[in-house]
């Protein structure tokens, strides 16, 4: 338990930059993804064996979503979502092989809550031009103030809500195995872990695709 | 001085504890939602894919301020970590 309260160990510094245990178990799942779409992009064929139909199963889904959440013209969004959906669950699930989750760390969540952050004032700006920012002072101009703070509470909010879910659900694991460490810790590990790792990256995805919606429309 | 760093210790303690109050607030805001899923599902059970993607959306939502006070509590647990 202690290791998960003392934060995530240094493992080494580049120019006087620590590199920490969250990062480096990051790039070990940006290193997965990558390896997996070299290796399962290569054998493609019409007629679909097992191995493809599950991720034209995944695929076609995310393409149904965020064709109903964003508009059938913003399917350029797809590809994106699904990096960072699958980025964020594997990351999420990595406590099942006894890594330490890189969301369990506000760094990352917070990083990743920033990519949202600029996507919503990138795309709201490029697509509405001026008129964007002035829909800031909507409904009228004294509420300006209100809509900024607004406007910066959704990546805080975002970054907390992955963070604190994962670190939350690590930190009963680790209490959970402390107290009885064999077999036990399956069960709950597969509520913690599986369930709510999918269900707190799709909430991310899902509401990084709500909030670009409202701000282009 | 030793005696002031463990009453910090023990109030930083008892501050986590109390922190968790705010988890009331999350919990009925998820049922009140699931509630009004399973009247929905009821009303129109061809809708209940869409019904439950919406109740999953509005749940991890009100439980923002529940793991706010978690996060706060993790912060005064480390206090008491670095004090002990």
């Amino acid at each position: 338990m202690d290791d998960i309260f003392q934060g995530p160990a240094e493992i080494f510094r580049i120019f006087g930059i620590p590199i920490t245990e969250s990062i480096v178990n990051s790039w070990i799942v940006m290193a997965l993804l990558i390896v997996l779409a070299l290796a399962l992009r290569r054998n493609l064929e019409t007629y679909p064996g097992r191995v493809q139909n599950v991720l034209e199963l995944i695929v076609d889904g995310f393409n149904n979503l965020v064709k109903t959440t964003m508009g059938s013209n913003r399917i350029g969004f797809m590809p994106y979502m699904l990096t960072l959906f699958l980025f964020i669950a594997i990351s999420n699930m990595l406590g099942l092989v006894g890594l330490r989750p890189p969301t369990a760390d506000i760094n990352i969540t917070l990083g990743l809550a920033l990519l949202t952050f600029l996507a919503i004032h990138f795309y709201g700006f490029r697509i509405k031009g001026f008129r964007y920012i002035l829909s800031f002072t909507e409904p009228f101009f004294p509420v300006l103030p209100l809509n900024i703070i607004g406007e910066l509470a959704k990546p805080v909010s975002l970054s907390f809500r992955l963070f604190g879910n994962i670190l939350g659900g690590a930190v009963l694991m680790a209490m959970i195995g402390g107290a009885i460490a064999i077999f036990v810790p399956v069960f709950p590990g597969l509520y913690f872990e599986l369930f709510a790792g999918l269900l707190q990256s799709f909430i991310f995805v899902m509401l990084t695709m709500v909030f670009i919606t409202l701000a282009i429309e | 001085m030793e005696h002031s760093l463990l009453t910090v210790a023990a109030f930083a303690a008892l501050g986590a504890g109390t922190a968790m109050i705010a988890g009331i607030g999350a919990g009925v805001g998820q049922g009140y939602a699931a509630g009004k899923a399973v009247e929905a599902v009821s009303r129109q059970p061809e809708a209940r894919g869409q019904i439950i993607q919406t109740m999953l959306l509005g749940q991890a939502v009100a439980e923002t301020t529940g793991i706010y006070a978690l996060v706060i509590a993790f912060i005064l647990i480390g206090i008491v970590n670095s004090v002990m």
